[in-house]
């Protein structure tokens, strides 16, 4: 076998061992992406009823919360990045970043601080590699969040919000995390969580056309403000995290798709030139077998 | 046909129980509370401990809730937990284990929670 055939053959064997993990990796994201759904159409009824008490109380009484204050002059804000622990992703991880890149950039211009919170390795790595300052970071929990991560995410957010800015407290909290909107659709976005402005919470209950009725609290309005609104925003965090684990899967199952597509052209590519080589070869050699039958014959006949 | 009120049960990252009942008890910050059709509407912040669910059909469904809250409105009643678990998901051997091992750490929290989650399964 001709050396150049050898090398298309090797190349042609090696393509396809890859063609095979990607095709393994793309069915396992599409399975993941499909219990990762459910798991946010899961958590959808908590939030909706969280959301409904949250307008009830905020509309319902003339409470003032920390939580749902407003700053006069805010001097620093956080901002939480949801990235994933793996890449193989395509763009997910570099949309996320940057989003939170524009975010931070816009806030600065506005003469806040910004302190960055981070969750999933590639967002961490990416920080740490520019040499920038990271507030808080989490990771090993991106591909399948529990509500208890989120919790534990939430814990330091809602601890610096209620602090004082001057003791190193922040004054509102943004949250950048990738939206799933359908299989082939997910947005990079970045959203304000805190302090909670209750118009738009209300806003959006308000699309129901429902009249919220005058409720009675137990043991009283600010108590049940000061319970509900943490778990508010962990509910939030929560739904943040498994949307952004749900994009991750989906943005993994489309890299690897075309990763697979690419590796049936390649390979197809290669066995066209495998052939032509083959042929080349064959045809060098009846050439080389003719050509010498040929000159033995004129031998003989020469004598 | 005796009044009724919608019950939906549900936890951080499920729904653990939804249908019609004619009583809830639960307990709030404040004491136990009982919920019957045409109640006032109400929201009230949840301890950790049984809520009790007397069902339209006449049986009687408990579950264990851990923090959370209580909306009522309109003859729909919502309870939000954390963590939810009805008395028939619950493992006894498992809560009884966490309730030595809770007990033997002297953690409070832990102790609770599994207390709340044995007195719902024998509630029941």
């Amino acid at each position: 076998m001709g050396a150049q055939l050898r090398v298309y053959k090797r190349r042609i064997r090696s393509v396809t061992a890859t063609k095979k993990i990607t095709k393994a990796m793309e069915m396992i994201a599409a399975s993941r992406v499909v219990k990762a759904q459910r798991k946010v159409a899961a958590s959808t009824p908590y939030a909706t009823e969280l959301t409904r008490a949250v307008t009830a109380v905020g509309t319902g009484s003339n409470t003032k919360h920390p939580l749902t204050t407003q700053a006069e002059t805010v001097t620093r804000s956080a901002v939480l990045l949801l990235t994933s622990d793996r890449g193989l992703a395509g763009a997910f991880n570099s949309n996320a970043i940057k989003a939170a890149e524009q975010l931070t950039e816009r806030l600065e211009r506005e003469g806040k601080e910004v302190d960055t919170y981070i969750v999933g390795r590639r967002g961490l790595s990416h920080y740490n590699f520019r040499e920038r300052k990271v507030a808080q970071s989490w990771a090993g929990f991106t591909d399948e969040p529990s509500y208890a991560d989120a919790k534990q995410v939430a814990a330091p957010l809602i601890e610096a919000i209620e602090k004082d800015t001057a003791e190193g407290g922040v004054d509102e909290i943004h949250i950048v995390f990738t939206e799933f909107v359908s299989m082939m659709t997910q947005t990079a976005l970045g959203d304000r969580l805190l302090p909670l402005s209750l118009d738009e919470v209300a806003g959006e209950s308000r699309a129901k056309d429902e009249i919220l009725p005058l409720f009675d609290f137990e043991p009283s309005a600010e108590d049940v403000l000061d319970a509900l609104l943490p778990r508010y925003v962990e509910s939030r965090i929560y739904n943040a995290l498994l949307q952004s684990a749900a994009s991750k899967h989906a943005a993994t199952r489309r890299a690897m798709k075309s990763a697979t597509d690419n590796a049936g052209e390649l390979i197809e590519t290669l066995s066209r030139l495998a052939n032509a080589a083959r042929q080349a070869e064959i045809t060098q050699e009846i050439s080389e077998i003719v050509g010498g039958s040929a000159a033995l014959a004129d031998a003989t006949a020469g004598k | 046909m005796a009044a009724e009120l919608h019950v939906e049960l549900v936890a951080a990252d499920r729904q653990v129980w939804s249908g019609e009942a004619t009583l809830v008890v639960a307990r709030t910050t404040s004491g136990d509370i009982g919920v019957m059709p045409g109640h006032q509407p109400l929201l009230g912040v949840l301890e950790s401990g049984p809520v009790t669910i007397r069902t339209s059909e006449g049986g009687t469904v408990v579950a264990a809730v851990h923090g959370g809250f209580l909306s009522f409105a309109d003859d729909k009643l919502s309870l939000l937990a954390e963590i939810a678990e009805l008395s028939d998901e619950i493992d006894v051997q498992r809560a009884e284990r966490a309730l030595e091992r809770a007990k033997s750490e002297a953690d409070a929290s832990a102790e609770r929670r599994a207390d709340v989650r044995l007195r719902a399964v024998s509630a029941h």
